[in-house]
């Protein structure tokens, strides 16, 4: 067969450039970690770089339901706050140890996610998005009447994570979804995206991919949930309404709706614009709106499009396929 | 036994009766034409077989079992593969990706080990590779591998269309009128890539087509649709000679 030794190389550098990306991965990790050890990044900055780790899970996450599946959901904080939640009880009421408590939260709210996509995905349309809008409501609502869990008032919650846990778990949300997207399962996904009908033709469980990536979406809001209260110590249930929904779909659709890198740059470049703007209140929702409204103008697809990041752009590695680096 | 029977099938749309007790079958390795005016059901054939649309009333047996309320995916599985009359590419795909898709079901690695990349998965992503390939060289769309579906031209997005059913690997493809907006010339090479695929898959065909030429040339039965009936069968030569096919139909396509 033609192209078989080139197929054959082209499957080993794709082994090769996961690697070249853990590497980049740990050296960043290392040189943020020395400046936050060092005080250059000081203590506010840090929290920063927290929020930062945190908005990458989220908006990675909800790419892959909003962006890569073509699903659209508008309640990632509802998740978000279900994983906080729960982790919450686990180590302040259950005293249960924190890594205990996290595994706890993902599977608590995967098994959210299951639970509201079943049903809501199996139909065709719009349903999605106003069930995941009303399953945020409830969420919040349920939460002020709680209270064993504190009620308005909220709860307050040790602090367990450290700049290590968030960048961690940011760098295993974006390599088991990047994983995923790469792969038949993303494949089938991004299918399910550009043609519901020919992908079911083609011998693809629409229902099922569509379920596996909401599920895969919850499991990760959930996550970043956990580390968010075990990282402010301190959760209340208007944290998870709909405006922080909003704001992780902003991000996603600023970085560009099925790019990976797309979300990571939006999460990076949006939270930084959120913390400068602290320092201006009166001014911070204007100038907030008016830079969205200026990148939608100039840049519909988002900053990244549908394209991703390569290490073939700055020549390293092969060009696997028809992705042009941008 | 054939390998694919409708019996007396009935589909009905609110007050239309869309197909009304059609009886068809294919044996195995025919190559068999379905013809008749806009209108007739001829598309609506084709949802009933692949599951998109249930039969309000008959038999639709594949292979000795019942395909009536499976769904469209396990209908492929099964080993029936379909392109679209109005093309449906996964657009913003590459062309090689377009056909990795349809090989989704003939490996096995799992969810768990494309997230934490185990040997499997590089095994079973190299084998989707190179099968995939393998199918864009028969319709000699290698060199475009890397393009868009979106960014090809008409006569190639129809070729890849037949490319990405035939990775399925299905026993019976239907073609939803494949010659559609094509000139002659590229019409010739298509009914030559038809008898080549057939022979190359053992397959069995079943396919729509305004274009006489290709039906008569290729089809060695054909059945004429009106009104959502069946109203002539037989082969090539009976059609063109059958005076109600002609009424309704060929008159005024042949004068």
């Amino acid at each position: 067969m033609t192209g078989m030794n080139a197929n054959g190389r082209a499957a080993k550098s794709s082994r090769w450039t996961f690697w070249v990306w853990i590497a980049a991965g740990l050296v960043l990790y290392a040189v943020l970690g020395l400046l936050i050890d060092s005080g250059v990044i000081d203590s506010y900055m840090s929290l920063i770089v927290y929020q930062m780790c945190l908005n990458v899970i989220l908006a990675v996450s909800l790419n892959l339901i909003n962006g890569f599946t073509g699903q659209f959901s508008i309640g990632h904080a509802g998740f978000a706050g279900v994983g906080a939640y729960t982790s919450a009880v686990m180590t302040a009421k259950m005293h249960l140890p924190f890594p205990a408590a996290l595994l706890v939260a993902c599977v608590f709210t995967a098994f959210i996610g299951l639970l509201i996509g079943i049903p809501t995905l199996r139909l065709k349309g719009d349903y999605l998005a106003i069930t995941t809008l009303g399953f945020g409501q409830i969420i919040q609502v349920v939460l002020i009447n709680l209270q064993y869990v504190g009620g308005a008032a909220g709860m307050t919650v040790h602090k367990e994570t450290n700049f290590t846990w968030l960048y961690f778990a940011a760098l295993i949300t974006v390599a088991v979804i990047a994983n995923f997207v790469r792969s038949r399962h993303g494949r089938a996904c991004i299918a399910v995206r550009e043609n519901e009908v020919a992908a079911e033709m083609m011998g693809i469980n629409v229902t099922y991919y569509k379920v596996l990536a909401f599920t895969i979406g919850a499991l990760f809001a959930g996550l970043a949930g956990a580390l968010a209260a075990h990282t402010f110590y301190f959760i209340k249930p208007t944290s998870y309404g709909f405006l922080q929904s909003f704001n992780i779909l902003v991000i996603v659709v600023l970085g560009g709706l099925g790019s990976i890198t797309g979300s990571i740059l939006g999460a990076v470049v949006l939270t930084l614009i959120t913390a400068l703007l602290q320092d201006y209140p009166q001014w911070q929702m204007v100038i907030y709106s008016l830079i969205l409204i200026l990148i939608m103008i100039f840049r519909p697809q988002g900053l990244m499009g549908t394209k991703e990041f390569r290490l073939s752009s700055i020549g390293l590695g092969r060009r696997r396929d028809g992705h042009a680096a941008p | 036994m054939p390998l694919l029977e409708m019996d007396r099938v009935t589909c009905v749309f609110g007050g239309l009766r869309a197909v009304s007790g059609v009886s068809l079958h294919l044996n195995q390795g025919e190559l068999v034409g379905l013809i008749g005016p806009n209108g007739a059901g001829k598309t609506t054939i084709f949802n009933l077989l692949t599951g998109v649309y249930a039969p309000s009333e008959g038999r639709i047996q594949f292979d000795g079992e019942s395909l009536v309320g499976r769904a469209p995916w396990r209908i492929n599985k099964a080993g029936i593969a379909r392109t679209f009359q109005n093309i449906r590419l996964f657009s913003d795909m590459t062309v090689l990706d377009n056909v990795k898709i349809a090989y989704h079901n003939h490996v096995r690695h799992g969810v768990f080990s494309s997230i934490l990349r185990l040997p499997n998965h590089f095994r079973g992503e190299r084998e989707i590779e190179d099968k995939a390939m393998a199918f864009l060289s028969i319709f000699h769309l290698e060199g475009k591998k890397d393009e868009m579906a979106k960014n090809l031209p008409y006569g190639e997005q129809r070729r890849l269309e037949i490319a990405r059913a035939l990775a399925t690997q299905p026993r019976l493809l239907l073609l939803d009128e494949p010659a559609a907006g094509m000139n002659p010339q590229e019409t010739r090479e298509l009914m030559e890539l038809i008898r080549f695929i057939r022979e190359r898959f053992s397959l069995t065909i079943l396919l729509i087509e305004h274009d006489m030429s290709l039906v008569m040339g290729i089809c060695e039965r054909i059945y004429v649709l009106d009104h959502g009936t069946v109203i002539a069968q037989g082969t090539p030569e009976e059609i063109r000679s059958n005076p109600k096919v002609i009424e309704a139909y060929l008159g005024e396509v042949t004068s």
